[in-house]
């Protein structure tokens, strides 16, 4: 395993070859139908989602799209959604819920995207009402953060019974350059930020915020595609039995007491 | 021995908003909005809302409490619940000390068991001055107290925002306090229970982006900024001056995210209506 520095994992999760949710979907996946739209306003390309066939069977899959050109980066806006992919999301996941099939999302996006538009169609709702409803969904939920997860843009696909992390992706507040720029009013102290925001996945893994760390190899999961996919394969298909397992009620009630322990116990017990 | 008690919880509140209010010795006021000067007696009369230009300015959590809710019935819940550093974040201890000298709070959110007009109902408030209000795990685990306190007692719940997000210096655990109150309020909303969201200057970030949007009733106060991303994040984004009046309440209302922006000075009695068309075949 490697061992990089928190800044050099953040220049790994966003390095433009490592694998995306197109590589996910197209290598672990059969029968990939994919939605477009949320019925209400319009469709986002940042968003991708659909119902695919996992080891055979019929799970719903959705994820944020980064773009490897800047024609495709136009396409998915970065793979920043707006609140119509937020929405679509939702209605994928309450198909879901409906068709009982299991939720596997992937998470790889510098954030929820902060425009007017967004503003103006809701973005903070958006988000809100994902986290509302996956937190009663009674199907099985895994999100798996690939790249970045920066901020309630990330968590809005994250609130899942298992949360697995690539070894060098991060889960963050907000990007390294947002967080210097809000705290110190330089973004340029980026590295320094990396340094104490604890994003990496051994961090988070210490903290109970993710499950497991999928391994990468040395370097970066650019530099050996194909294994890193193989190493999600497992890790998620474990996961996927060992929830199936579950009745409805116990996944909504662990994942409901998974992230109302989050936290719970750091306070001052008595100032 | 009931009412003995009552009183000295008036007096106990009483004596902490004092130390919020804006109640320095000068006698005139100046509008931090309009520059207009006003005299404070009347400035405190109108619940420091600027009688030249209607300007609402921001209160601290205790005396918002002292505004909403009957005297004598205030009795906090978790008053002692305090930010902690997780993180081990170079500074934030000494920020957090100084936070709680200056404004005599604990944390960003006081809450409470209270009533309005006799009806029972339990009230967050964030304050802005802590920390520019946002969200430590302590927030989030004290407002997440609080929604459990109302659905295990089956009473209405309000909450007041205020908050800049997201608690930089607890990172990733002031994320999932999103997620934390989020699911919070999915639980207290299966059981029938009423929230009322009230947004005030000003709700942005993860509180946005989690228990503030999730109200069955959304009321904002004139004038407060709401938003998700802040505006000079957006205006960053987009390389071009936003318009005037953009995330403010009035906007929100247009845009379809509230239900009501209600003036301050009729804040108590819009709560008080919404509580009682609540209640349930005319029972209390």
């Amino acid at each position: 395993m490697s061992e990089l520095t928190p800044a050099q994992r953040v220049t790994a999760a966003r390095h433009p070859q490592r694998p995306n949710i197109t590589d996910y979907i197209g290598t672990l996946f059969t029968d990939f139908f994919e939605q477009h739209g949320d019925r209400l306003s319009g469709e986002d390309g940042a968003v991708l989602g659909g119902i695919a066939l996992y080891h055979g069977r019929p799970v719903t899959v959705i994820g944020t799209r980064k773009g490897r050109t800047a024609e495709e980066n136009i396409r998915c806006n970065f793979g920043m959604p707006s609140p119509t992919g937020y929405r679509k999301a939702l209605r994928l996941m309450r198909q879901a819920e409906k068709f009982r099939r299991p939720v596997l999302t992937f998470i790889d996006t510098s954030g929820a995207y902060p425009g007017l538009e967004a503003e103006a169609q809701g973005q903070g709702e958006a988000i809100a009402r994902n986290l509302f409803e996956m937190s009663r969904l009674t199907v099985p939920v895994i999100a798996v953060v690939t790249g970045e997860g920066n901020s309630g843009g990330a968590l809005a696909l994250g609130v899942a019974d298992r949360v697995l992390m690539l070894e060098n992706a991060v889960y963050a507040i907000l990007s390294p350059e947002g967080f210097a720029s809000i705290l110190w009013k330089d973004a340029q102290r980026h590295e320094e930020a990396c340094g104490v925001m604890k994003l990496t996945a051994p961090d988070l893994l210490g903290l109970g915020v993710i499950d497991e760390i999928i391994p990468e190899p040395e370097g970066g999961a650019h530099l050996a595609p194909r294994a890193v996919l193989g190493e999600v394969d497992r890790c998620l298909s474990r996961h996927l039995a060992e929830l199936l397992r579950q009745s409805g009620a116990a996944l909504a009630e662990g994942r409901y007491q998974k992230f109302r322990r989050m936290g719970a116990n750091i306070q001052k017990e008595d100032p | 021995m009931n009412g003995v008690f009552a009183k000295r919880r008036a007096r106990l509140l009483a004596m902490k908003a004092l130390r919020d209010s804006y109640a320095a010795g000068e006698k005139t006021f100046t509008c931090p909005r309009c520059g207009g000067d006003s005299d404070r007696r009347r400035v405190a009369q109108a619940l420091y809302v600027c009688p030249r230009c209607g300007h609402h300015l921001s209160l601290g959590a205790y005396y918002r409490l002292g505004t909403i809710l009957d005297p004598g019935s205030f009795r906090e819940l978790n008053a002692k619940l305090s930010a902690a550093d997780p993180l081990k974040f170079p500074g934030y201890r000494e920020k957090l000390d100084a936070a709680r000298r200056k404004t005599g709070l604990q944390e960003a959110v006081v809450t409470a068991a209270g009533a309005i007009d006799g009806r029972k109902c339990v009230v967050g408030v964030m304050d802005s001055r802590f920390l520019m209000g946002s969200m430590s795990a302590a927030v989030g685990e004290k407002i997440t107290l609080a929604i459990e306190y109302a659905a295990k007692n089956r009473l209405p719940l309000i909450l007041f925002s205020a908050s800049g997000g997201a608690r930089m210096q607890e990172g990733i655990l002031s994320l999932m306090q999103m997620a934390k109150t989020s699911a919070a309020i999915a639980r207290f909303s299966e059981k029938g229970l009423l929230f009322i969201s009230v947004l005030t200057d000003p709700t942005t970030g993860g509180v946005t982006a989690s228990f503030a949007s999730l109200g069955d009733v959304i009321l904002a106060e004139p004038g407060a900024l709401i938003g998700f991303a802040g505006p000079r994040v957006i205006q960053q984004t987009i390389g071009e001056t936003l318009p005037e009046g953009f995330q403010r309440a009035e906007y929100q209302d247009e845009h379809g995210f509230v239900d009501a922006v209600v003036p301050r000075s009729e804040l108590r009695e819009t709560l008080s209506r919404l509580l009682r068309l609540h209640e349930r075949g005319g029972r209390q």
